[in-house]
Formats: C-alpha cells, structure tokens, sequence
C-alpha cells in the first residue's frame, strides 16, 4: 500500500506539489493524469526516492520514504519513456547487469533472465545489441527491466511515448499479460496524458492540478466518456462537451 | 557490506522470500566496473577519443617544441601529465553524460546499492581508460621525445596519478552532468580540483626523468599518495550528496 500525507515539494520558491493526499491500496492500479507541468513526475521521483519531499510523508509497504529507501526500492519497478537501459550492451547484458545490481540470486539470474526475456518476446534478439532496437522493443525490454526482481509496485511514467499504434498495443499486452496489472498482483501508478489508455487499464484515477489532487475515484463509476470531462473540468480547461 | 535482511510487499501468494535490504557492495562496484569496460569494449567512443586526442597532442608538443636532449627530458614529465588531464577531461564527460542523456544514472540510483558504490563502480572504469591513455603515451612519447619512459618507478606515478585523477573527475564530473554547458562546465571545475595531482605527479616524473636523487621524486610520490587517499574518502562521503536531487 502507498500512502502520501499532505505532501509538499517546492524548487527554490516555486511549489510544484502543494500538499497532495493520496492512498494507493495493494493490488490497485492508479492512472495519474494532469497537464504538463502539474508535479506527475516530480510525484513519481518522489516515490521512486530519487527526490526528497520538502515535506508531508510518503509511505511505502510500511516503509518510509526517505528513511527507509533501500526497503522501498526493493519493492519498485520502474518503467519510464527514457529507456534506463544501455545501447552498448546486448538485451541478455543489460538483464543480467540489473539482476546483480538488484541482487537477484546468482543461482536464478540466468533463467530468470531468460524467461523476461522470453515473455515480453525477445528472446530470439537477446545476444543483440540494444542500439539496433526499435523504440517497441527498446520499451519491451524496459519492462523485463522493470519486472527483474518482481517487485511489488509498478511505476510507469509515460511509458507511451514515442510508440507507434502497434508498439503501444502490444506494450497493452505486455501491461496485461506480463505484468499482471489486471490481476491486481501488482500495484500500478502510471503517468500519462492518454486518458483512453488510462481508462483501459486503472482502477482508480487521480487527477492531479495545480499542485494538489483535483479529483479522485475509481474508473468503474464513470463511461469511457466521462473521463475527458471530469478531466478538463478539474484542469480548468475549455471543454467543447 | 550489509547483509540484513527484509520481507518486502511481494507479488507473490506463497511464503514471502526474505530479500537483503540491499546488494552487497562489491558485488556493484564489479558490476558497474564490469558493465563500463564491456559497453566501451564494444562501443569504443570513449577510449577512442581520449586515444586520438592524446597522439594529436604528444604530435603538437614535439613539433611546437624543438628542445635539446637535456630540456626533453626536464619537458618531457610535463607534457605526458597536460596530456592525460586533457585526454582524461575528455573521456569523464563521455563517462557519466552517456548516464545521463539513456536515464540509466536513474536507473542506477533507483536500485538498492549504497550510493558510493556506484562512485567506485564508475571510478574503476574511468580509471582503467585514464590508465590505457596513461600506457600509451608513455611509449609515444620514448619515440617522439628520445627520452626512456620504460622505468618501474615512473609507472607507479602514471599508476597513482591516474587513480587521482579518474577519483576526483568522477567525483566532479557527477556534479556537472546535470548542468546544462556540462561540457564547458567541467573542465572549469576539475582543473583547479586535480592541480595537487597533477603537479605532484609532473614534479616526480620530472624528477626521476632528470636522474635526480629519490629524495627529491619520492615526497612528490607521498604527497600523490596522500592525495589518492584524501579522494578516495572524499568519493565515498561525498557521492551520496552529490546524485541527490
């Protein structure tokens, strides 16, 4: 479970997260929307460690985010529209590299490589290089990434950008089938503007404006329809609805 | 380095597996090592670089300077120290900006390794690659400047002066790689930083070249030994803060 208090993040004297409240139960997947400039990444480098709070308290699975942040990477995969991968290195290296890196038994590294490899279809591509990877398969093999060391929470940021009408279905598939996020054997926050993909995929929805969450509630109290209202309504922007 | 253990939320039904709380240090600072020198033993862009640069410069200097045997030898210490730092300068800003530009340094920080052991990790490839620029001008140099380079002790200068300067530019050029001008940026700032290196490193090969007695090269030797260490310590409590946001 993740739970944010009156979070607080400012840039010198700018506020850009300005006392968010949220709580992500196990198991859900939350689709975080909000226009450019709202806090949606600096939200998730906060959850991700990689920025500290100027204040309120992030708890992870129990564990306190930035006290405790090696418990709480543990549990955090990450999948982001940068690959966080290295062109030099072969699929199978970059794999291997972040399985010691995340400490994965040596015994298991090999096999489980192989099976990330396998499920998310490029098995056949492991002894090739990354830099002669399309952008789909780049975010393909960000997401075996990502599922390494199986973690308990999945945070996507953007991970559609950049992918074409095929890449991005099958990255659909991968989300689904993969990653298991339908089943709620993850819990999923992702960022993205694709309001029709965020509806796809989340339980809940969490609109985030001006620093604070704008709206919150699950995606099954509302019509595909309804998203990109409540969305404008809550950003303030001209609806032509 | 910490071998306690945790039970983290898990996707699984069963049992939880108990999990270290974080992986073991040296088993990063081997990783990360072992990743840069494969990445560079494929990709070549770095080492080929500093390579390059350091032929074009040993070529400059023995054809802007046309010395008699005696002043090449009292040169020669000098011009093989600007052209590691140089080359060096060079090949720092190619280490951690390729990090940067993949968002793989995040990738880096996002894991549960101590921080510092990213900074030895990082060190030791830039180390290895300061080190191969280090080797070769020393034979460019037996060439171009007639004078022998081949001498044990003078490889142990190359040796600690080289492992002052690949701490001391990972260190900084970790500061400057999120500035925007990262590549006028760090020169500007590691020059001034590795000057104790580089004039305790030029004093002792000079020294040595110029058949002066050990105890006029080998305090400059314990002054780079120091310094080493000094760097060293600094990478391990500094990094931390350094990567931070």
């Amino acid at each position: 479970m993740i739970e944010i208090e009156s979070l607080v993040k400012t840039f010198g004297y700018f506020p850009v997260l300005r006392g968010v409240d949220l709580k992500v139960e196990r198991g859900q997947f939350l689709a975080f929307l909000g226009p450019n400039g709202s806090g949606k990444t600096t939200m998730l480098r906060i959850l991700q460690g990689l920025a500290k709070p100027t204040s309120g308290r992030v708890l992870i699975g129990g564990w306190e985010i930035p006290k405790e942040t090696f418990a709480v990477r543990q549990q955090l995969g990450v999948v982001s529209h940068l690959p966080l991968l290295y062109d030099s290195l072969t699929a199978e290296e970059n794999l291997l590299f972040f399985a010691r890196l995340y400490d994965v038994p040596a015994a298991e590294r090999g096999d489980r490589v192989h099976t990330m490899l396998q499920q998310v279809g490029l098995d056949k591509r492991a002894k090739s290089v990354v830099q002669t990877f399309s952008r789909g398969m780049v975010q393909r093999l960000a997401i075996a990434r990502a599922l390494l060391h199986d973690p308990a929470i999945l945070l996507l940021d953007e991970p559609y950008t950049g992918l074409d009408v095929d890449a991005a279905a099958l990255l659909d598939h991968l989300l689904t089938e993969v990653a298991g996020v339908k089943d709620g054997i993850r819990t999923v926050i992702m960022t993205t503007h694709d309001l029709g993909r965020a509806y796809q995929h989340a339980t809940h929805v969490a609109i985030l404006s001006r620093g604070k969450i704008g709206y919150y509630g699950p995606t099954s109290a509302m019509t595909t329809d309804e998203l990109p209202r409540i969305y404008a309504e809550t950003v303030g922007m001209m609806t032509t609805a | 380095m910490s071998a306690t253990t945790t039970t983290p939320e898990t996707t699984s039904t069963t049992q939880p597996k108990k999990r270290r709380l974080r992986t073991p240090y040296f088993q990063v600072v081997a990783s990360l090592a072992w990743k840069d020198l494969r990445a560079e033993a494929r990709g070549r862009e770095m080492v080929n670089a500093m390579l390059l640069f350091s032929i074009m410069a040993v070529l400059i200097f023995s054809f802007a300077l046309e010395l008699d045997r005696q002043a090449q030898e009292a040169t020669v210490g000098g011009v093989l120290w600007v052209t590691i730092a140089f080359a060096g300068t060079l090949g720092l800003g190619r280490s951690l900006a390729a990090e940067k530009d993949k968002g793989s340094l995040d990738a880096l920080l996002l894991a549960p390794v101590e921080r510092s052991a990213l900074f030895y990790g990082k060190m030791i490839g830039n180390f290895l690659f300061t080190l191969a620029v280090g080797f070769l001008l020393v034979f460019l140099l037996t060439v171009l400047f007639n004078v022998n380079l081949f001498r044990p002790v003078l490889w142990l200068i190359i040796v600690l002066g080289c492992l002052g300067f690949a701490t001391t530019g990972t260190l900084v050029a970790s500061m400057s790689v999120h500035a925007r001008a990262r590549e006028m940026l760090l020169p500007i700032l590691l020059l001034p930083v590795i000057l104790p290196i580089i004039i305790s490193a030029t004093r002792a090969s000079t020294a040595l070249l110029t058949e002066l007695k050990t105890e006029d090269w080998l305090p400059w030797i314990q002054l780079l030994v120091v310094v080493d260490f000094v760097f060293l310590l600094a990478g391990f409590f500094l990094f931390d803060f350094i990567v931070e946001e």
